[in-house]
């Protein structure tokens, strides 16, 4: 099953961003999201995820299909490398946290603490996180934030890896990540200011 | 879930965890109450009981924003939010977590506190029954109050003025343990009353605290 | 289909509430002017209590609504996570400072009625202090309004305190009975007519509590208004920045 979205109306701040998003995104798809700052990119993805609801439309995918990375990358600076890699690992019911490593190279740094990382191999540990949830559906937030080029590498060859066993991406990035996908401009989804105003601010004017 | 609970375990016993304040606070505080009142040890051993309890729940209430707050800041809450675990798991777990690296330790304390404090004997063993019946209580209370106040800018405060109203059922019920045990009269009823308090709030406020927490992670 | 919640629509509910207040702050002057005169000058002195018994008019009204301000926060707080009517959940954060000073009014004047009664303004009594923790949940509460930024956060949250604030208020109403028996006499007013106080005070004070209801419901509808026009506001400069 892929991921589906219906006349997805999203809000921050009590104010729709976002209306009438409709995308799909089928198994061994990567669909990138462009569109500029303040744009509500951070606010549609946050959606899917599920951490806040929409004001109007659905997201259609399967319960617990969808593996979120936001820009923080919610590690503890105290842990380990291995030791934070391997809590979520558990978190998801996953055992292995191998592969994760050695997909974003972290296998010299295992046993450093986090907060002894540069903010770049701090972002790859981050990103390893999402091959420990084994989730089909990847939704990514600037993945690609502060890495360099080679990083940026081993990321773009994570994603296809995962695109090859069936998984799903859906990127919010501004650079190109050297393989070829769909793209869609969100800006085209811009709330008018007419629906702006949420059902109780309406009510009143 | 367990995994969740070792690691808050860990955070907390690592360098900057935290662990260690609150028993060091518990401590001072029950060094200065006899700079305050005087060194009379009849006096010290009648307020004793009260002393160490309002100490326990100062000490628990320091360490509350170890529960959610940090983890909101480094995005680990978003994160928990959509992995497998229920949220009212999650705050359970963190609840025990948070007990156990403070709580716990205040309820071993305390009878050493109480020597200081000319706490006698045949009340020691009492508070400390009512300590690790009643701070579990306090620990789960907390993490609601957390879950409240997670998403604010000096949320701390405000947290102390909607948690500390909250604890006033856990204090006057344990306290009285201690009270009516020093002096030898019927204890079991208001065990039992702490007891139930504190298995109510284990079994109801992990949901408040997670629509809590949903609500502040939108 | 003519039902009740077509109320809670904001412009409606305006509408009528506009209508309505000044009857509303008309019947509560009335009441409380007709109820404390009366009280005031024209009943006898108490033959125990003195003069100092007409206090009573102001402080169990005040303890009263105390109360029932909770209940009533309780009961649209309640409204709003089910219905989620906007009107309801500013209804209760408008009724908060209500409760507030009704609280403060039912613990001074008990104070001011303690002193030659007792023989001391403040005492650890079960009622007061349950009067005092009421005033904790309450000024909680309200902090967590002021705190929030978002309107629909707060409103949920601060429902979800005053859910577990009522439970817990209730629980500290029994820890209290239980840690201290009390110098509060009973009841003023019940149902069993045996204990109520003597009809000579009593008919002024269900004038007064008359006044007090009246009162409460007035100022409600005012600060709900408020509140409203507040997030017409709001949503007006929302609309500007965004076009």
């Amino acid at each position: 099953m892929g991921l589906r979205v219906d006349n997805l109306t999203v809000e921050r701040g009590g104010l729709a961003v976002l209306e009438g998003v409709s995308f799909e995104v089928a198994a061994g798809e990567a669909l990138f999201l462009r569109g500029p700052n303040g744009i509500g990119k951070t606010t549609l993805l946050r959606c899917l995820a599920g951490l806040q609801p929409p004001l109007a439309g659905e997201v259609h995918a399967a319960p617990d299909s969808i593996a979120y990375g936001a820009h923080s990358d919610g590690l503890k600076a105290t842990l380990s490398v291995e030791e934070n890699l391997s809590f979520w690992a558990k978190v998801f019911g996953q055992g292995e946290i191998e592969a994760a490593l050695d997909a974003f190279e972290l296998q010299p740094l295992r046993r450093r603490y986090a907060q002894a990382l540069s903010a770049g191999q701090k972002r790859r540990l981050g990103l390893a996180r999402m091959l420990v949830t084994g989730r089909p559906i990847w939704v990514l937030d600037e993945p690609t934030v502060s890495l360099d080029v080679a990083s940026v590498g081993l990321f773009a060859d994570a994603v296809r890896r995962h695109l090859d066993q069936g998984g799903m991406a859906v990127i919010a990035t501004h650079i190109d990540l050297g393989f070829e996908a769909r793209e869609l401009d969100v800006s085209a989804f811009r709330a008018k200011p007419a629906a702006v105003q949420d059902e109780f601010d309406e009510a009143f004017l | 879930m367990i995994a969740l609970f070792w690691r808050d375990m860990r955070l907390a016993m690592r360098a900057g965890g935290g662990f260690g304040l609150g028993l060091s606070f518990f401590l001072i505080l029950t060094v200065l109450v006899p700079f305050g009142v005087g060194p009379q040890s009849e006096i010290l051993s009648v307020i004793a009981p009260g002393i160490l309890w309002v100490g326990a729940l100062l000490a628990c209430l320091l360490s509350l924003d170890r529960i959610f707050a940090l983890d909101f800041e480094d995005g680990s809450l978003d994160l928990l939010a959509t992995a497998p675990i229920p949220l009212e798991g999650v705050v359970a777990m963190k609840a025990a977590a948070h007990w156990v690296t403070t709580g716990l330790p205040l309820v071993i304390a305390a009878p050493v506190l109480g020597v200081l404090l000319h706490l006698e004997g045949g009340a020691v063993r009492w508070l400390i029954l009512g300590l690790i019946i009643g701070t579990p209580a306090l620990s789960m209370i907390g993490a609601f109050g957390a879950g409240l106040t997670v998403g604010l800018k000096r949320g701390g405060l405000l947290m102390s003025l909607l948690v500390l109203p909250l604890y006033v059922p856990t204090l006057i019920f344990g306290a009285e343990v201690v009270k009516r045990g020093a002096l030898g009269m019927e204890v079991q009823g208001v065990i039992l009353i702490l007891s139930a308090i504190t298995l109510a709030v284990w079994a109801l406020l992990p949901f408040a605290a997670a629509a809590a927490l949903r609500i502040n992670l939108r | 289909m003519a039902s009740l919640w077509q109320y809670a629509n904001p412009q409606k509910f305006l509408a009528v509430s506009r209508a309505v207040l000044p009857f509303v702050a008309g019947g509560a002057a009335i009441c409380l002017v007709v109820g404390l005169v009366w009280g005031f000058f024209f009943t006898p002195d108490d033959y125990k209590q003195g003069s100092t018994v007409k206090i009573i008019y102001l402080h169990v009204p005040a303890a009263l609504m105390a109360i029932n301000a909770w209940l009533m926060m309780l009961v649209a707080s309640l409204i709003w996570l089910v219905r989620r009517h906007h009107v309801s959940a500013l209804a209760a954060k408008a009724a908060a400072p209500i409760g507030i000073t009704m609280t403060v009014i039912a613990l001074v004047t008990g104070a001011i009625w303690g002193e030659p009664m007792w023989g001391t303004y403040w005492a650890w009594d079960p009622r007061l202090t349950s009067f005092l923790i009421l005033f904790l949940f309450y000024l909680g509460y309200s902090a967590l309004w002021q705190a929030i930024e978002s309107p629909d956060a707060a409103a949920d949250l601060t429902s979800v305190l005053c859910m577990v604030g009522s439970v817990f208020a209730i629980l500290s109403r029994y820890a209290v009975n239980f840690w201290n028996q009390g110098l509060h006499q009973g009841a003023s007013l019940s149902l069993d007519k045996e204990e109520n106080v003597s009809d000579v005070f009593y008919l002024p004070l269900l004038v007064c509590i008359a006044g007090f209801i009246l009162l409460f419901v007035a100022l409600v509808l005012l600060r709900t208004q408020t509140e409203i026009r507040q997030r017409q506001l709001k949503a007006l400069e929302a609309r500007e920045r965004m076009a």
